[in-house]
């Protein structure tokens, strides 16, 4: 098996990296549209530490064919994603002031047009099929490149992903991690069936190694997501909806929100008050 | 025509060649037949069955061709173009990536299977998104013609076959092009503009008994629907009194539209779309048979045309 070029970025902070992701996040939603907030605070960890310590990716060469792979099948999550790549140099900071104005390659979500992203989604149960692709092109070269796919628990409701999932576990495909934002909300209020151990045996019951973790705690994130991985692998992250937003926090309907500036200091009080 | 190869006989042969000679290029396979059993045994490595999960199998073909890979991937044309039409928007044609959906048992080819397995609407969904290249080939030949000129042709195509053997239209030394409408038969009063294997050989027939009557009528093979070729299109239009379009396809959205709409801009002439208006009443039916009650026949189209001529 050949090794990919690129280490493990090796980020002294995760922490602090998540604090910057939420903090444009949040500025982000002062915009024109508004932003897909609850479930970006909610995967705010888990891209931390993707982003800082374990996806083999490059800023300066974003393209380099032995990276890892990352889909963000959640795709409405995009503000999270546009954060981290901004924070971690894919391209300027300063970018992120253009999230849903006219003419910004910022969409609602992820575009083809942007370095760092792999894949361009935002219909719901696309992204591990995709991230599939990904890992059996890797499998047949031979190398060690992973591919991570990052779900929503209410995008478990898309039969195309237990379309996906059960392939995967049949064809035993090594070097594939999904991992579940597993908030427990969408639009109209609880998902039916999202409690984390409920979840994770779905994934189990399809052939995939499955752990559950908490999913803002960094100690315990970090190892659940390094590779090496034999086969499919699932990581159930156990996370709150707007995390780091006191008035957000377990709110179904901090799902999308406009920040009035009123609204954006106190949310940005609460987040450094809480950190 | 039992003894003659099916299209997709002929697809095997010609892909089974280009895996030979292309290290990148993939079987994707969803639970069809014919596959595993050849290309499967042939390059273990890249065939893969995703089972009878059409939508994974293209968002994975997406994927795969988005790290510079060339996938084929194997389904029936409802399931392919279908059920996994989303995949295809967004998965592949958006990104304009390489991947070849193969697709068997379009229009009424299916046949006695009934309506649950007839596709008369999948060129004219996959005829809206940009890029997509959209092949129906009219023989076993021109199948694996086109299936090596698909080898080293860019972005995303959908490659529409039936499901029976069907009779030969092209000599084994034949060339086509992708784009390129072919003239299978000479005659300018009127000329029939037709995609798939029973529409041209109802274009030949008709052609037939049209010069038994001194009518002129020319045969264009349309093998490629999108993009259309308007060159030839609008040759045809400004030769003839009267266009004919022949598919196994609804008449909306399929290559009559393109053709109207071609000339209705360029070259304005008079078209009679001949295809599935509305779904074959009457039961089981083969391939041919169940065409000709919607009007696919080479009787019913030489009646056309001879009528269409006399008022016009």
């Amino acid at each position: 098996m050949s090794r990919s070029h690129l280490a493990p970025p090796t980020c002294p902070d995760t922490a602090a990296l998540a604090a910057g992701i939420r903090e444009q996040v949040l500025q982000m939603a002062r915009g024109p549209e508004g932003a897909h907030v609850g479930g970006a605070l909610s995967s705010a960890d888990i891209l931390a530490c993707l982003y800082g310590g374990i996806l083999r990716v490059d800023p300066r060469a974003p393209a380099a064919p032995d990276r890892d792979r990352f889909v963000l099948s959640k795709g409405h999550a995009a503000v999270g994603l546009y954060a981290v790549l901004a924070l971690r140099g894919f391209f300027p900071v300063a970018e992120l002031a253009g999230f849903g104005r006219d003419g910004s390659r910022l969409t609602g979500h992820p575009p083809w047009e942007l370095p760092g992203v792999d894949f361009a989604t935002g219909s719901l149960g696309h992204g591990l099929a995709v991230g599939l692709g990904f890992a059996l092109a890797a499998q047949r070269a031979g190398t060690d490149q992973r591919t991570v796919v990052l779900l929503g628990d209410g995008e478990q409701q898309e039969g195309s992903v237990w379309e996906a999932a059960a392939a995967a576990g049949r064809m035993a495909t090594p070097g594939l991690l999904a991992i579940t934002d597993c908030n427990g909300l969408q639009i109209n209020g609880t998902v039916p069936d999202g409690d984390a151990d409920r979840v994770a045996a779905r994934w189990a019951a399809c052939g995939w190694r499955t752990e559950i973790v908490d999913g803002h705690d960094h100690a315990a994130l970090l190892p659940a997501l390094r590779g090496p991985d034999a086969g499919p692998r699932a990581v159930v992250a156990r996370t709150v909806k707007g995390k780091g937003v006191r008035f957000m926090q377990g709110q179904a309907r901090s799902h999308h929100v406009r920040l009035t500036e009123a609204l954006h200091s106190r949310a940005l009080r609460q987040l450094t008050a809480d950190r | 025509m039992s003894d003659a190869p099916s299209q997709k006989d002929a697809h095997i042969a010609a892909l089974g060649a280009v895996m030979a000679d292309r290290d990148d290029v993939w079987c994707l396979d969803s639970d069809v037949g014919g596959y595993r059993t050849t290309l499967g045994g042939r390059f273990p490595d890249r065939y893969r069955d995703f089972g009878i999960a059409e939508a994974t199998m293209i968002g994975a073909a997406g994927g795969l061709a988005a790290t510079g890979q060339m996938p084929f991937a194997h389904s029936l044309a409802g399931f392919a173009a279908v059920r996994a039409f989303e995949q295809l928007k967004l998965d592949v044609v958006a990104p304009g990536l390489p991947v070849r959906v193969v697709a068997t048992h379009s229009g009424l080819s299916a046949g006695h299977y009934g309506s649950s397995h007839h596709v008369c609407e999948d060129v004219a969904a996959l005829r809206a998104l940009p890029g997509l290249t959209v092949l129906t080939p009219a023989d076993a030949v021109s199948t694996g013609l086109l299936v090596a000129a698909l080898a080293d042709h860019p972005g995303p195509a959908y490659l529409r076959l039936g499901r029976k053997a069907v009779p030969p239209v092209y000599p084994p030394d034949a060339v086509l092009r992708i784009g390129e409408a072919v003239r299978l038969a000479p005659g300018d009063d009127v000329t029939v503009l037709a995609s798939g294997p029973v529409p041209v050989q109802v274009a030949l027939a008709a052609h037939r008994a049209l010069a038994a009557d001194g009518v002129g009528a020319g045969v264009l093979d349309v093998h490629t629907v999108a993009p259309l070729d308007t060159a030839a299109v609008i040759d045809a239009a400004r030769r003839s009194r009267l266009l004919v379009t022949v598919e196994d396809h609804s008449t909306v959205g399929g290559l009559g539209s393109a053709v109207a709409e071609t000339v209705a801009e360029l070259a304005p002439c008079r078209v009679v779309r001949a295809g599935v208006a509305s779904p074959p009443a009457g039961g089981v039916g083969g391939h041919e048979e169940l065409l000709s009650r919607v009007g696919v026949s080479a009787a019913s189209l030489a009646a056309t045309i001879r009528g269409t001529l006399a008022r016009h």
